[in-house]
């Protein structure tokens, strides 16, 4: 009886149990409207479940690590990950018009992927090693640290993972302090720069018009979003059918099953980048508030725990990682919801797909080893 | 560079966290603000593009009404059949996808033609028709060969099927797939939503001016579809409303009668109940078979009806205006009386011309016929007679009477592209011609229009309606064919028997006089051969009109000669002293009115008041003379 007992603790001691008790109220959420997305194939909720599995085993496996550790890995991580970047701009294999895949012989990788977790890894590890030294210097070299990566990505071109990854290290530097007289004009240009584009979007949508740095797919997104109507039936469908699909769930939904844009197959990507779409068709304003909040309590929780956290490095950690939850969800409703360009961001724990699931669990592991180890190193 | 505790660090640490919080806070805020203003804002409109996305509208074609005869013969019906049907859009290469299918379905060189000319007068998304009418064994060949032909289609459709064949083919008309003009007046008329799935409309006769009776209202499946348009399933249906049935006033039967008395003459006749207006037959010969039009009408056929020197495609009934020749004499005999310019008795002697200034106007019968009287005048066709009256009445004197009769007025028959006619007057001289010295009128001119020719000009219906006019004492009513429209589903019945258009003031005993005249015609006149031993009294009079050249038409030897004879036209009622029946008969080229078109009057006649059936085409009567042209 001891021994079942100390068992027990051993594998439920690493897990913080507030966070898991979130995830899995999302995940509940996700079988059911991944079931009501895969109409008649069920597979795919077999494959979504083993691919779970191993997700949250890695999950355990990392929050059994604790951050000192993980510090140790950072800097070989992160130029193991830029080393493989550079493989995939040289001999990477293309798929749907972009280089994103390494094939290493036994094992096809995507090296970006690994990047939205050596990234802030690294940057923390950076402002740790700094730390109470800190220079305006040093800012520079983390955003050299930051952009080699990330251009990288996106020049494959995979916008939605060099977003990212972008967005993660820039909370490592926005949490470590990076002055506001540096954040502010930023952040005004940016809005100035969307604001003229919602206004002049017909004029450079024009198909002479060639924008600086963007492919013309990425700039078809963006004109789709701003008049989806132009291009019904190409770019624009997706974000017209998903807006239909959304708009008409209503307050409560359709009810479960019973959504015709998702069972008509009048959605497209369904159960991947666009299956909050049916969450909102079948569930309506309720289902989504719900998720909404979900998110929210994750992303509270994981600011809780950066606060907590003992050192800058798993301070900055955390901070990074649970804002990063922020992004993709955030990032992913926007576009479904139609306010955002159509950018291939999953929603977290809800999209199919094993790869996604492996990342977000392995953030999740790392704030869990976090939280664990808050007390241990304090003096 | 300054020092700073890790107090203050870890300060500043949770300022940053505190910043991200309400960031988060504050993006979440605007996507739930984004959500409300799709799923309640505009939920109304989402949730009808939604339903705009699913539901499909097909339409039901409606089964059109059918045509009936006054017995309840079925003149024009429905059937379905299957066609084979290509979508253009949908081929890549049309010329190998027909060879293909013409390895497995037998495929005429006259389909081939008539799929290119539905190609080139519709639109590419449209699915046509390559082959019509299948065997249940092509379908099945087919359909086990389907699939190595995408944008080809069985489909089954209602056709329209005229069981008479060519009887009666002027009156019915003919169905041909709708065009940018139909197209127009479907917009007008605001049956759009009505004629979605509709493809064919009436393009002649009856099928055309009661389209929108026979047509029906389109019915609605409401179909589920999916984002690749397959039907997944009936949500709602409207059924489709079929046709209103039009009863007519025709007797098909007669209408055969007629045809075969002509023969391979031309000409036309129509035949009223005077009492009604109610049309007993419209013949127009020849006539031409409007089931070849029902699945498009190869070119090759069309090319035959449209440039044939017969011009089967032209309805003489309504739109031939000939001079009505002495069967005007009638009618000027009445408007004497009625004007007083003449009594029964007062009669004239006729030396066999009438001199008006320096010209001679000629009797027919040389040295004339000498001291004749009214029932004489109209007996024997005595021209002089008529000369002289004609020159009494004045032009405008005749005109202003004849117009009554509806000379020179369209009759309202319920088929659309009536002719008018000339009733010649002075008024209408001033408006035919541009130059002032041809807009006059000159008294000459009156009296050539006395004895019917000149400027005279009437249809074939206008004559018809004037003789039933006179046979009923003067009350008018306006020729029709159709005697009630029936509501399939209600049974309700819409008549369309109209009430009198007019009633002519005429004296009793000047009608029995000229009717008198009229039965003296066939008893003692240029009729009486045709009536010989007529278990009726027929009243009807002769006529003959001369010959103007067809504008167009070309020499062809042999058959000149022929068309050099003039029309001979008949006008008659039966029995002449309670009249069932009033017709008038034009036989192209026929010679005289008493040889080749007062024997058809006959053979009518005998069908319809003795039910007696006719075994050859009416004889011309080589012996017949008339005694004025």
């Amino acid at each position: 009886m001891k021994i079942v007992t100390r068992v027990w603790r051993r594998f439920t001691d690493p897990m913080d149990g507030t966070l898991l008790f979130i995830v899995f109220s999302i995940i509940g959420l996700a079988v059911m409207v991944l079931f009501s997305a895969s109409n008649d194939n069920h597979d795919r909720i077999q494959t979504q479940m083993v691919s779970l599995s191993i997700a949250l085993s890695i999950m355990w496996v990392v929050a059994n690590i604790p951050p000192q550790r993980l510090m140790a890995l950072a800097v070989p991580v992160y130029i193991f990950g830029v080393l493989l970047l550079v493989g995939v701009a040289l001999f990477g294999d293309i798929s749907k018009g972009a280089r994103r895949w390494l094939d290493l012989g036994f094992i096809r990788i995507q090296p970006s992927e690994m990047m939205k977790i050596a990234m802030p890894m690294m940057l923390a590890w950076y402002f740790q090693q700094r730390e109470g030294a800190l220079e305006v210097r040093d800012f520079f070299v983390a955003a050299i640290i930051l952009l080699v990566p990330a251009g990288l990505i996106l020049r494959q071109p995979d916008l939605g993972t060099a977003l990212l990854v972008l967005t993660a290290g820039f909370y490592v530097i926005f949490l470590a302090g990076l002055s506001w007289k540096l954040i502010v004009p930023v952040a005004l240009v940016g809005v100035v720069a969307i604001i003229a584009l919602v206004l002049s979007g017909d004029a450079i949508c024009q198909p002479e018009v060639k924008w600086p740095g963007m492919h013309d797919y990425q700039k078809q997104r963006v004109c789709t979003l701003l008049d989806p109507t132009k291009d019904p039936l190409g770019k624009g469908f997706h974000i017209i059918q998903s807006t239909i699909a959304v708009g008409s769930g209503g307050i409560a939904g359709k009810g479960w099953l019973r959504g015709t844009q998702t069972h008509l197959e009048f959605l497209p990507e369904r159960h991947t980048d666009f299956i909050f779409a049916v969450l909102a068709e079948e569930f309506g304003l309720i289902g989504c508030c719900l998720l909404i909040a979900l998110y929210a309590m994750l992303i509270a929780r994981g600011l809780f725990i950066a606060s907590e956290a003992p050192t800058l490095f798993s301070r900055l950690l955390a901070g990074s990682l649970t804002l990063a939850f922020f992004t993709y969800s955030f990032v992913n409703i926007g576009m479904v919801s139609g306010i955002l360009p159509v950018v291939g961001v999953p929603l977290p724990f809800m999209s199919f797909g094993g790869t996604a699931l492996v990342t977000l669990c392995l953030g999740l592991g790392i704030l869990m080893s976090i939280h664990r180890n808050r007390m241990l190193v304090q003096k | 560079m300054e020092f700073k505790q890790p107090e203050q660090e870890i300060h500043q640490f949770h300022r940053r966290v505190a910043v991200a919080g309400a960031v988060v806070l504050a993006a979440f805020a605007l996507l739930i603000l984004r959500l409300v203003w799709l799923q309640i804002i505009h939920h109304d409109y989402y949730r009808t593009r939604a339903e705009e996305n699913r539901i499909s509208l097909v339409p039901i074609v409606p089964n059109r009404g059918l045509i009936i005869d006054r017995n309840g013969e079925v003149m024009a019906r429905n059937y379905s059949a299957y066609t084979l049907e290509i979508t253009p859009s949908k081929v890549s290469d049309l010329e190998t996808t027909i060879n293909g299918l013409a390895q497995i379905i037998e495929i005429a060189p006259r389909d081939r033609k008539r799929f290119k000319k539905l190609l080139d007068e519709s639109k590419n998304f449209e699915s046509l028709p390559i082959r019509t009418r299948l065997s249940d064994d092509e379908v099945a060949k087919f359909a086990a060969h389907r699939y190595a032909f995408p944008g080809v289609d069985i489909k089954a459709r209602l056709f329209r099927h005229y069981p008479g064949g060519d009887t009666a083919s002027h009156l019915l008309g003919y169905m041909g797939r709708i065009n940018d003009k139909d197209l127009d007046l479907i917009e007008t008329k605001e049956q759009d939503a009505n004629y979605q799935g509709t493809e064919h409309i009436g393009k002649a006769g009856l099928e055309q001016s009661y389209e929108f009776e026979l047509h029906g209202t389109t019915g609605f499946d409401q179909v589920e579809v999916d984002a690749g348009g397959r039907a997944i399933r009936s949500l709602a249906r409207t059924p489709a409303v079929p046709g209103n049935n039009l009863m007519l006033t025709v007797d098909t039967k007669l209408q055969e009668v007629v045809e075969k008395a002509f023969g391979d003459r031309r000409g036309a006749l129509v035949a009223i109940e005077p009492s009604s207006g109610g049309i007993l037959a419209l013949v127009s010969m020849p006539t031409y078979d409007p089931n070849l039009f029902v699945d498009g009408i190869d070119p090759t056929n069309w090319d035959l009806l449209n440039n044939s020197l017969d011009h089967p495609m032209v309805n003489r009934a309504l739109n031939g205006a000939y001079p009505p020749g002495s069967t005007f004499k009638p009618f000027m005999a009445l408007a004497a009386l009625t004007a007083g310019k003449r009594t029964p008795g007062q009669a004239i002697a006729d030396p066999g011309f009438f001199n008006f200034g320096s010209h001679r106007f000629m009797d027919d019968k040389v040295g004339g016929h000498g001291m004749v009287d009214m029932y004489k005048s109209i007996v024997v066709s005595c021209n002089t007679y008529y000369y002289h009256l004609a020159n009494d009445l004045t032009i405008d004197g005749i005109s202003s009477f004849m117009a009554q009769f509806g000379f020179g007025e369209r009759t309202g028959v319920d088929i659309e592209g009536e002719s008018r006619g000339v009733l010649p007057s002075q008024a209408w001289k001033k408006r035919r011609f541009k130059k002032p010295e041809q807009q006059k009128w000159y008294p000459g001119e009156t009296i050539s229009v006395g004895i019917g020719q000149g400027y005279n000009a009437y249809t074939p219906i206008q004559l018809a309606q004037a003789i039933a006019t006179l046979a009923n004492n003067g009350v008018m009513y306006r020729p029709h064919l159709v005697k009630y429209v029936e509501n399939v589903r209600t049974g309700e019945k819409r008549l369309i028997e109209p009430q009198p258009l007019r009633s002519i003031s005429l004296k009793p005993e000047h009608i029995a006089e000229v009717k008198r005249g009229l039965v003296g015609v066939n008893k003692e006149g240029t009729g009486a051969r045709a009536f010989a031993g007529a278990e009726y009294v027929a009243a009807g009079k002769t006529g003959t009109a001369q010959v103007f050249s067809l504008k167009g038409e070309k020499y062809v030897a042999g058959r000149v000669k022929e068309r050099m004879r003039d029309h001979a036209l008949y006008i008659a009622f039966a029995p002449a002293d309670d009249p069932k029946i009033a017709l008038a008969v034009l036989v192209e080229n026929g010679g005289f009115g008493a040889q080749s078109a007062a024997p058809i009057a006959r053979m009518v006649f005998d069908y319809y008041l003795l039910g007696k059936l006719p075994k050859a085409p009416a004889a011309e009567d080589e012996s017949a003379s008339e005694s004025s042209p």
